[in-house]
């Protein structure tokens, strides 16, 4: 190559350096994986057996009692008739239409998945919003897995837990908690310094300050974190099925490759409404909660 | 006014307050006793206060004011620390406040000094009752005892029968009602009130005046009260600081600065202030020259020869009993020149009370034609009030010190310069 070649392309590693570059990582990792994956993956365990069990409880119930359950659930939650006759229907139609089972194991892993990002996510939150320096470290990782493609970090999970449920409810968390991260976050640097003041100069200690002050008035933005996600976990469906997590997106996946038009159709509208249904009952569920923030404009 | 049994409570010394990323570093400069804005030009650092030097003593409501910016805030926050100095010494009944560990400060946060804000500051997920018993739910009291409490403090404050509903569905007035209540209901010794009544309306907020000033007749706490308001300050407090930029202008009672203003800073806010309302008789009226205790018309007309005027104040031991004018006396020492001086010779003139605010004498301070007597509770004569010190008082220095010189005190123009301070 000429010298001055670097002017018109970009100085690039030649195809030998790459390659052992790749080969050297790929072999770090695997040498990684194969020594302490069935540390890691007995670390999940408890987890795992509390899924199956779920799973195995919401399948192993009678139709008409989960749907009693869910909808005195939704009912309680929103306090809408029109809302509860909704989920009666249509659960009613998923089972008609032969999609039963698959709904029960996409319930549970979503449900299971929403519970650990709360857990996980809203003290990361309230350490993001405690410290500057946790927030500017915390940050530019959830960019991180906002963007960056699902398919790409289920290779190392995959890699290192191999196929199943386990794996799946990672990259389902990977790819669902920063929302309820980022709003905790915000949810307690919005509340009202004054209040927190006040807090402060009657003697609240920082935990009573938490629990007392910070989180009950941040609760509005950390309920739509935690709504944003479950829709963000509901949409992972699909794509974790193609690491062997059963449920609504498996059937999706058969119809993509074998063009089963309906078929792909009727799960995605069970997705749907499974969406839907999350959706408004935890956001009703929000706003009652929060009524009593009503005529603040009166004064 | 708690000054006869003065006793010191909050003492504060040399306190500074830098605000920026290095403070210590650049206190040398501070000290060295360049200007608030020529730190800032050279550091980046805001000079919040100077060299703050006072004693606040039990049981009085002390009274920090000054315009947006001149550290009240920053002052008020540092008595709980809220903020922390940067040098100097803040001592609450001789316990170093700057030393307390975080516990401690907790502790003396709960039990020693209670807050009321500006902005409320209410809890907006809690009831007005659980608003009240905040500070002592803080302090982990039963339910049911700070429950019990609150409610009276509630009623105290005139709100019962709001205690399930939210801060947010009642008035500005009326939060702040439960805030002075959440601030009483502790118990605290000491009050701080941050610009307390500043987001009400005019009428609203001189209700809660009389409210505080009522509370404290009973309650007898030390209050100490942040306001820009200078009619407010004279109204409430038994004393007046005056901040400036960070530095304590002047200190003293509200008669002291407002007939005495330090600078001509304090003097420009005191130009504007409502003296018929702020100032009581006693602080202006002057000694009673015309005073006669003769038994006889011809000792009295002797008593008269050296007044200026053509009457006096007839005292007698059972104190004031009205005029006598050189006219009456000299008809009826001309009818009996031996005769004893009684009630006939006496026109009866109603004194006027010495702790009476200047404006509810104006009127008839204007009617008479005499000089008004000032008398006591016990009724002794203890000082007169003519229209001319009426005058020299309401109206601002200059005009009324060319009145005096120039115009006998006519009732009209009195009218006409009673009527000034007023319009301004």
């Amino acid at each position: 190559m000429a010298e001055s070649s670097w002017l018109t392309e970009i100085p690039q590693l030649s195809r030998g350096e790459l390659r052992d570059i790749r080969k050297g990582l790929d072999g770090l990792y695997r040498d990684f994986s194969r020594e302490y994956g069935d540390v890691i993956e007995s670390l999940f365990d408890p987890l795992l057996t509390f899924l199956v069990w779920f799973e195995k409880l919401l399948l192993a119930t009678p139709w008409w009692l989960v749907i009693i359950v869910v909808t005195g659930l939704a009912y309680v939650a929103s306090r809408s008739w029109k809302l509860s006759l909704g989920v009666v229907i249509s659960f009613f139609l998923i089972g008609y239409f032969g999609m039963w089972d698959d709904t029960m194991r996409t319930m549970s892993i979503i449900l299971v998945c929403t519970l650990m990002a709360i857990a996980l996510g809203v003290p990361i939150g309230i350490a993001m919003a405690r410290s500057d320096r946790v927030q500017s470290i915390v940050v530019p990782m959830l960019d991180i897995m906002q963007t960056m493609p699902a398919f790409v970090y289920l290779i190392p999970v995959v890699m290192l837990l191999g196929i199943g449920k386990i794996p799946g409810v990672i990259a389902v968390i990977i790819y669902a908690i920063p929302p309820v991260i980022r709003l905790t976050n915000l949810g307690i640097r919005l509340v009202d310094k004054d209040v927190l003041e006040a807090a402060t100069a009657y003697g609240a200690s920082p935990r009573q300050r938490l629990l007392g002050v910070q989180l009950p008035l941040a609760m509005p933005t950390i309920m739509a974190g935690i709504n944003q996600t479950i829709m963000m976990a509901l949409s992972m469906v699909v794509i974790a099925s193609m690491i062997g997590v059963k449920g609504l997106g498996q059937p999706v996946l058969k119809s993509i490759t074998n063009q089963y038009f309906t078929l792909g159709l009727l799960n995605g509208l069970a997705i749907v409404a499974l969406a839907i249904i999350f959706d408004r009952v935890s956001q009703s569920y929000a706003k009652r909660s929060q009524r009593h923030m009503e005529g603040l404009d009166n004064g | 006014m708690a000054n006869a049994e003065a006793q010191p409570l909050i003492r504060i010394e040399g306190l500074y307050k830098l605000f920026g990323n290095n403070p210590k570093k650049y206190m040398p400069l501070v000290h060295q006793g360049k200007t608030k804005d020529e730190i800032l030009a050279e550091t980046g650092h805001t000079l919040g206060l100077k060299d703050i030097n006072l004693t606040i003593n039990k049981g009085e409501i002390f009274v920090i004011m000054g315009l947006s910016g001149s550290g009240k805030s920053t002052m008020i926050r540092h008595f709980n620390r809220l903020i922390d100095p940067t040098e100097g010494v803040i001592e609450v009944e001789g316990t170093d406040v700057m030393k307390l560990n975080t516990q401690d400060l907790q502790d003396f946060r709960r039990h020693k000094m209670s807050m009321v804000f500006q902005r409320f500051g209410l809890l907006p997920h809690k009831t007005v009752l659980d608003n009240v018993a905040y500070g002592l739910s803080i302090q982990g009291v039963s339910k049911s005892e700070s429950s019990d409490k609150a409610k009276e403090w509630l009623e105290t404050v005139g709100l019962a029968g709001y205690e399930d509903q939210y801060p947010a569905q009642l008035s500005g007035g009326q939060q702040q009602r439960v805030g002075l209540a959440r601030a009483l209901c502790t118990d605290a010794e000491i009050l701080l009130m941050d610009e307390a009544f500043s987001a009400l309306d005019p009428l609203i907020r001189s209700e809660m005046q009389d409210q505080l000033i009522e509370l404290q007749e009973k309650l007898h706490k030390t209050i100490i009260f942040i306001t820009h308001d200078l009619d407010e300050a004279l109204r409430i407090g038994d004393r007046i600081a005056i901040l400036k930029d960070g530095e304590m202008v002047q200190q003293g009672e509200p008669e002291d600065i407002l007939l005495n203003p330090a600078t001509d800073y304090v003097e420009a806010f005191v130009r504007d202030v409502n003296r018929a309302r702020a100032l009581t008789v006693e602080t202006v009226m002057k000694d009673p020259a015309y005073r006669i205790t003769a038994d006889t018309i011809e000792e009295a007309l002797k008593q008269m020869k050296g007044f200026k005027e053509d009457y006096g104040y007839l005292v007698t031991d059972e104190g004031y009993q009205g005029i006598v004018t050189e006219e009456t006396l000299k008809e009826a020492y001309a009818e009996d020149k031996s005769a004893e001086l009684t009630e006939e010779h006496v026109e009866s003139v109603e004194p006027i009370a010495q702790d009476a605010v200047l404006e509810t004498v104006i009127p008839d301070t204007l009617d008479s034609d005499y000089s008004l007597p000032v008398v006591d509770e016990e009724g002794n004569l203890t000082g007169q009030l003519s229209r001319s010190t009426l005058a020299e008082v309401l109206g601002s220095e200059e005009e009324s010190a060319k009145d005096q010189a120039e115009t006998p005190p006519e009732a009209d123009k009195d009218d006409t310069q009673e009527e000034q301070p007023k319009a301004s």
